[in-house]
């Protein structure tokens, strides 16, 4: 089994700690205080890496297992931070049908991350989404703010270097 | 209690109101089959095997019946068409996502799963099958492995390691038909603050978890001719093992287990209630120790390696309350290795000694620093009582049919005393035994206070002005340590064993179904023998055992003493519970 700890160097400050700190204090002792401190340790820090559900644990007193069983579980919570580059490839059904899943997958190969996953060097996440309305340039990928349209695999190297530099 | 009426397949039964479908068809002499349900442990109705027919007067519809209680005038059908039909497909469905290698595995025969394909006349197990994970086997920790593949996500083992155990370290990880039971960030057991009690592997119904077999290496060291492979037996072995063989839960079954060890080809059957009584002396010394110098108090018993890597990761500030006394099993083997050697003229390397334990902590103990009187590992190889049964199996041997025989001298020689360390309480009684004896002169060797299964026991011992107490199951030994902690607990001296009844019911013993489980006692049951085996000793204090007053005359002096420390007793480790 592969290990879900994230390979990007945590960088929480203190100011995040006690920020998280103050959130644990006000909720733990109320019923079901787990999702909203994950919620807000997730608005915190971005991601719940096993630094912060640590944290999480230790303050609670809830089993570090507990807590990642619900953050895998649930979609909103993620386990890598977001890199300087999100680059988001669309699997909605107009770009599969025209081969947006092989794109994917060589952006994962390239990177050598999986889909949800940030490369070591904080640089690219990657995630797929469904149908930005952009269907007539289907397949079609954004990185950040940027929009790519009318994609071949082969455009993928392209784009990677233009944002590597 | 309010009684209510139901009819269980036309049966009419009284039941108390809030009883379960479940428990009302047990009364009415029909069980429902169950794979996720553990009564008070694991009551989630998720498996949906336990589907019963019941009609509340709005016609007959399918409920689970472990979770759901019966109403006024119910009627409860148990075996109908309809509910059979449901439960062959739910098994149809578990067998879709399972690895189906019956043939190669551990559990086979004593499956439940297995049963229940029978049971049901499950005709094609593949009928259903489809795109499956495939998951890596995680054999990262000492005692045990865990093959998800044939995990069928009933979380008893996650339910026990919780709630019974107040661990956690596994759960169920991502969601829908990626689940799998695992623990945090993927990683693997060995790396996580699993204690190795093996309470996991105990309830597991089916092969994803077994605790790592080492039958192959001692039969290879049994053949080899340079070796003396001798071998131990716990008290709590002789009180499951026959049910490896379909004898009744609570089946005395001493005489056999030796005549079979020496089938199997043992050079010296020896029993570790040996080591059980010297280990009384040496606590007892210590206790006394403690009391008269001031040292930490309350003092803990150190026999439950489970409850010694519990106290390391959880609770490393209490350290120094743990007795120094290495736990039965290591005394055993360590006064084997240097005393019996130097007696019987074997080179300690030319020793092989085997352990058989109800216990899978046992497998981690024998590798921890500190634990090598002679220079070389006290105990070579430490099996379960699971692994002895499938020895005696594979050996051909007529275990039903064997003669009674006896344990070898000097190291098979013990007392009453000894054999009640497989329970809870049994250390604290044999313990009281000997101080009583020592401090008044007096007799004292029963103390109904310290039996029983209950969590939590305390005593008061007057004449000795000593207060102790007894817990078995970690869940519960947490609330007497976060007593100690809170500076709250007014006991001297405690008991603490990690396996709920002590270990009659440890993670090595044979695997009960869970349909008997949830109406049998099985710590009470497998507790009697040790008990009646006490009652029937003509020695029942550990300072009375001949053998090991020899020991002490012509080996360690006295308990306490310099060699003593340096064979009997050892160190602790501080660890971690989440290390990032």
């Amino acid at each position: 089994m592969n290990s879900t700890k994230s390979t990007v160097p945590f960088k929480g400050t203190p100011e995040q700690e006690a920020q998280l700190l103050a959130v644990i204090e006000e909720k733990k002792d109320t019923q079901g205080a787990l999702m909203p401190i994950l919620q807000k340790a997730q608005e915190i820090y971005g991601y719940l890496p096993i630094e912060v559900q640590t944290i999480i644990s230790d303050k609670t007193g809830i089993p570090l297992e507990k807590i990642y069983g619900v953050v895998t579980f649930y979609a909103q919570f993620s386990l890598y931070p977001k890199g300087e580059y999100t680059i988001s490839v669309c699997l909605g059904t107009a770009c599969y049908v025209k081969g947006s899943g092989d794109i994917y997958n060589k952006l994962q190969e390239k990177l050598g991350i999986a889909g949800g996953e940030c490369t070591p060097d904080g640089k690219f996440s990657l995630e797929a989404c469904r149908c930005i309305g952009a269907c007539g340039l289907a397949p079609v990928l954004t990185v950040n703010e940027d929009v790519y349209g009318r994609l071949t695999v082969d455009d993928v190297e392209k784009i990677l270097a233009k944002y590597s530099a | 209690m309010e009684n209510i009426t139901v009819k269980v397949n036309g049966v009419e039964i009284s039941v108390p109101k809030g009883t379960t479908v479940l428990e009302a068809a047990h009364n009415a002499g029909f069980e429902i089959p169950t794979l996720c349900y553990m009564k008070e442990i694991n009551e989630i109705g998720a498996c949906r095997i336990c589907v019963t027919e019941v009609n509340e007067g709005r016609g007959f519809r399918l409920v689970a019946g472990c979770v759901y209680p019966c109403s006024p005038n119910m009627e409860i059908l148990t075996n109908s068409p309809k509910v059979i039909e449901s439960r062959k497909k739910t098994l149809e469905l578990i067998l879709s996502t399972h690895d189906r290698k019956c043939l190669s595995c551990v559990r086979s025969g004593n499956c439940e799963l297995q049963k229940l394909c029978k049971d049901y006349g499950v005709e094609d197990a593949g009928k259903y099958d489809g795109v499956n994970e495939h998951y890596e086997i995680d054999d990262t920790a000492a005692h045990m492995y865990r093959d998800n593949n044939k995990c069928i996500l009933c979380r008893r083992c996650v339910a026990v390691c919780s709630k019974t155990q107040g661990i956690g370290v596994i759960g169920a990880n991502e969601r829908g038909f990626k689940t799998f039971i695992g623990s945090a960030f993927n990683m693997g057991l060995g790396e996580t603050s699993c204690v190795s009690c093996g309470q996991c592997i105990a309830v597991c119904p089916v092969g994803a978890i077994a605790e790592k077999d080492y039958t192959k290496q001692v039969m290879a060291a049994i053949a080899d001719p340079e070796k003396t492979v001798i071998v131990q037996t716990a008290p709590a072995v002789r009180a499951g093992l026959g049910e490896a063989f379909g004898l009744p839960i609570g089946t005395n079954v001493e005489g056999k287990m030796v005549a079979a060890l020496r089938r199997l080809g043992f050079d010296k059957v020896f029993d570790t209630d040996f080591a059980a009584d010297l280990t009384i002396m040496e606590e007892a010394n210590e206790f006394v120790e403690r009391v008269q110098n001031g040292g930490t108090l309350p003092m803990i018993t150190s026999c439950s390696p489970g409850w010694i890597k519990f106290c390391e990761h959880y609770y490393p500030d209490l350290l120094d309350h743990l007795s120094s006394c290495k736990s039965p099993q290591q005394m055993f083997g360590a006064t084997a290795k240097t005393y019996w050697a130097e007696k019987m003229g074997i080179d300690p390397k030319n020793i092989v000694m085997v352990s058989i334990m109800p216990c899978t902590a046992k497998k981690f103990e024998i590798g921890r620093p500190d634990q090598n009187a002679a220079g070389v590992p006290d105990v070579d190889f430490a099996l379960t009582t699971r692994e002895l049964g499938r020895m005696i199996e594979r050996a051909g041997i007529n275990f039903l049919g064997l003669e009674d025989e006896k344990f070898d001298d000097p190291l098979g020689i013990s007392t009453g005393a000894a054999v009640i360390f497989g329970a809870t309480g049994g250390v604290m009684e044999a313990a009281l035994r000997t101080a009583y004896n020592t401090l008044t002169g007096k007799t004292l060797v029963d103390i109904p206070q310290v039996r029983g299964t209950e969590g939590i026991k305390e005593f008061a011992v007057d004449e000795l002005n000593v207060k102790v107490k007894v817990a078995s199951g970690l869940s519960n030994a947490r609330q007497i340590l976060d007593d100690i902690r809170a500076g709250k607990c007014n006991a001297q001296f405690i008991e603490i064993m990690a396996c709920p009844g002590g270990c009659v019911n440890g993670g090595g013993q044979p695997q009960v179904p869970m349909g008997i489980r949830n109406f049998t006692d099985i710590r009470a049951e497998r507790a009697k023998v040790l008990y009646n085996l006490d009652k029937e000793m003509p020695i029942r204090q550990s300072h009375e055992n001949p053998a090991i007053q020899e020991l002490y005359k012509t080996y360690f002096e006295k308990p306490g003493s310099h060699k003593a420390h340096e064979v009997l007793h050892t160190t602790y480790v501080k660890r971690k519970i989440n290390e990032v």
